[in-house]
């Protein structure tokens, strides 16, 4: 495939920062979107120009890290699909791709396409769980669940706090996810069905991790 | 080596609704990998190696042996048996997170309240980042022609040929020496553009470099236990018909390996394991 990429490149966060144009050749079908980066950046490194910064960690659908703009939506075209879990079938041999950082202004750029989302870590970190003394835990066979509830349940625990749904948000709000996700279903889980159009939820589930 | 998974059967007699009430997540992932519908074709499946076992060594309140240096998570071998699957690092990363370090921390700090603010211009801070300040420097200097990729993919080929699904003692050897031929050329060979400033290529390189003494490590503890455990299959040690052969004899331990310095060889301790309650026993999938 030939691919065709407008990519935001920004210095440092007080610098300018601009669309600039890319094109790489042999990209295969079966490549994820960051081992398509990847592969950008050996070339660039060969070419002793500055490498694309991205954030990236297990590339297994699961840390939240991954965050990227595609073609304006956060996450790409794809519903409950992170960054690294896209491959490059989803486009076509000579599409043009823009890629940007999420943006807000909770979310300072750090650099190119890497953003500092402290921000949302401090909200997770004040809501991730509360201390109440449950006693001992019943034995799990003897507490029937009925399926659905169990689903629900699931569907609940899938927010990976990427924070595409304030990437996504018109106010880059994090209301979305303190509300709904607080109550029990991720923001962009519930968004996935709105006219907002973003579903970038990752809920991948069956990891072995 | 590829399996084919034919789940028709299975669908033509149970709907494809419950196979898909049963593992859709599975389907979907396999599909967003593959761009193949398992529901109308065949799964290509292999065994692939997936975690390794491990980590830095910490006691029971996950301080390492440095003073006031705790690992938690993942990065410590505390939960790690001979083999681990299932959420195992969720649950390392959730009950050390959540529900040790809380705790035992502050069990540290509690000794230290009289303490007065540390001096960030005490000798040893100004040594420490001296030394952290060479070794990007050194990275930086090299000036070579392979990105640090190159050598992380090489290593993992090694690492996962010699000392992944099955091990012996020979490929081992091997991995051992090929490791320390490709360590020489990391620190002959490495390009990083940029400088010291934020580069994510400085800091892969960094963490490549650490690679390449903990792999070797890997081949080394591996070596020195002859027999096949859980994920360490040694070839030497298996039945006639393929299946591991355990020496709980000799090898009810764990091995701690520590730092001798640049060029040493670790010293190696080994930690007995007590076992109480059960009596291992053979594991036998047939």
């Amino acid at each position: 495939m030939r691919i065709q990429l407008r990519i935001w490149r920004q210095e440092r966060q007080t610098k300018q920062g601009r669309l600039l144009d890319y094109s790489l050749q042999n990209v295969t079908p079966d490549m994820s979107f960051l081992e398509m980066l990847d592969m950008l950046n050996e070339q660039l490194i060969q070419k002793k120009e500055r490498p694309v910064e991205f954030d990236h960690d297990c590339r297994e659908g699961i840390c939240g890290q991954c965050g990227l703009m595609i073609n304006g939506r956060a996450h790409g075209p794809l519903p409950n699909t992170t960054t690294c879990q896209l491959h490059m079938r989803t486009f076509a041999d000579g599409d043009t791709i823009y890629i940007e950082p999420f943006r807000a202004t909770a979310f300072p750029i750090k650099c190119d396409l890497k953003v500092d989302r402290s921000a949302f870590d401090r909200i997770i970190q004040a809501g991730g769980y509360i201390s109440a003394s449950t006693g001992e835990a019943p034995e799990a066979n003897s507490i029937p669940i009925r399926h659905d509830v169990a689903e629900a349940a699931f569907d609940a625990a899938a927010c990976i706090g990427c924070g595409a749904c304030v990437a996504t948000c018109k106010n880059s709000s994090a209301a979305l996810f303190t509300s709904d996700f607080r109550q029990g279903y991720p923001a962009c889980f519930v968004a996935a069905g709105s006219d907002r159009g973003t579903a970038a939820c990752a809920a991948n589930g069956g990891s072995d991790r | 080596m590829l399996c084919i998974l034919d789940l028709s059967r299975a669908i033509s007699e149970q709907g494809k609704g419950q196979i898909e009430e049963k593992y859709g997540n599975l389907f979907r992932m396999y599909q967003k990998i593959t761009g193949i519908n398992a529901y109308t074709e065949p799964m290509r499946i292999s065994p692939a190696a997936h975690f390794s076992m491990g980590g830095l060594w910490v006691d029971y309140e996950l301080m390492t042996n440095i003073s006031g240096l705790y690992a938690v998570g993942e990065a410590n071998f505390a939960d790690h048996g001979a083999n681990r699957l299932g959420a195992n690092s969720l649950l390392q990363a959730c009950v050390d997170g959540y529900f040790i370090a809380p705790y035992r921390i502050p069990n540290y700090l509690a000794d230290e309240i009289k303490t007065g603010p540390v001096d960030v211009n005490h000798s040893a801070f100004t040594a420490a980042e001296k030394a952290a300040r060479q070794q990007l420097q050194r990275l930086l200097n090299i000036q070579g022609t392979m990105p640090a990729d190159q050598f992380h993919k090489a290593l993992g080929r090694i690492l996962y040929d010699k000392c992944g699904l099955s091990r012996s003692r020979a490929g081992l050897e091997e991995a051992i020496a090929s490791i320390r031929t490709l360590r020489d050329q990391f620190y002959s060979e490495l390009s990083v553009p940029g400088g010291p400033d934020m580069n994510s290529e400085l800091e892969k390189a960094g963490r490549v470099a650490d690679y390449l003494e903990v792999g070797e490590l890997m081949c080394y503890d591996a070596l020195t236990r002859e027999e096949s455990c859980g994920a360490h299959f040694r070839e030497e040690h298996q039945t006639s018909d393929g299946e591991a052969v355990c020496n709980d004899q000799d090898f009810a331990f764990t091995s701690a390996w520590e730092w001798a310095g640049a060029g040493q060889d670790p010293i190696w301790h080994k930690e007995p394991l007590r076992i109480d309650y059960v009596t291992p026993t053979v594991r036998s999938y047939k």
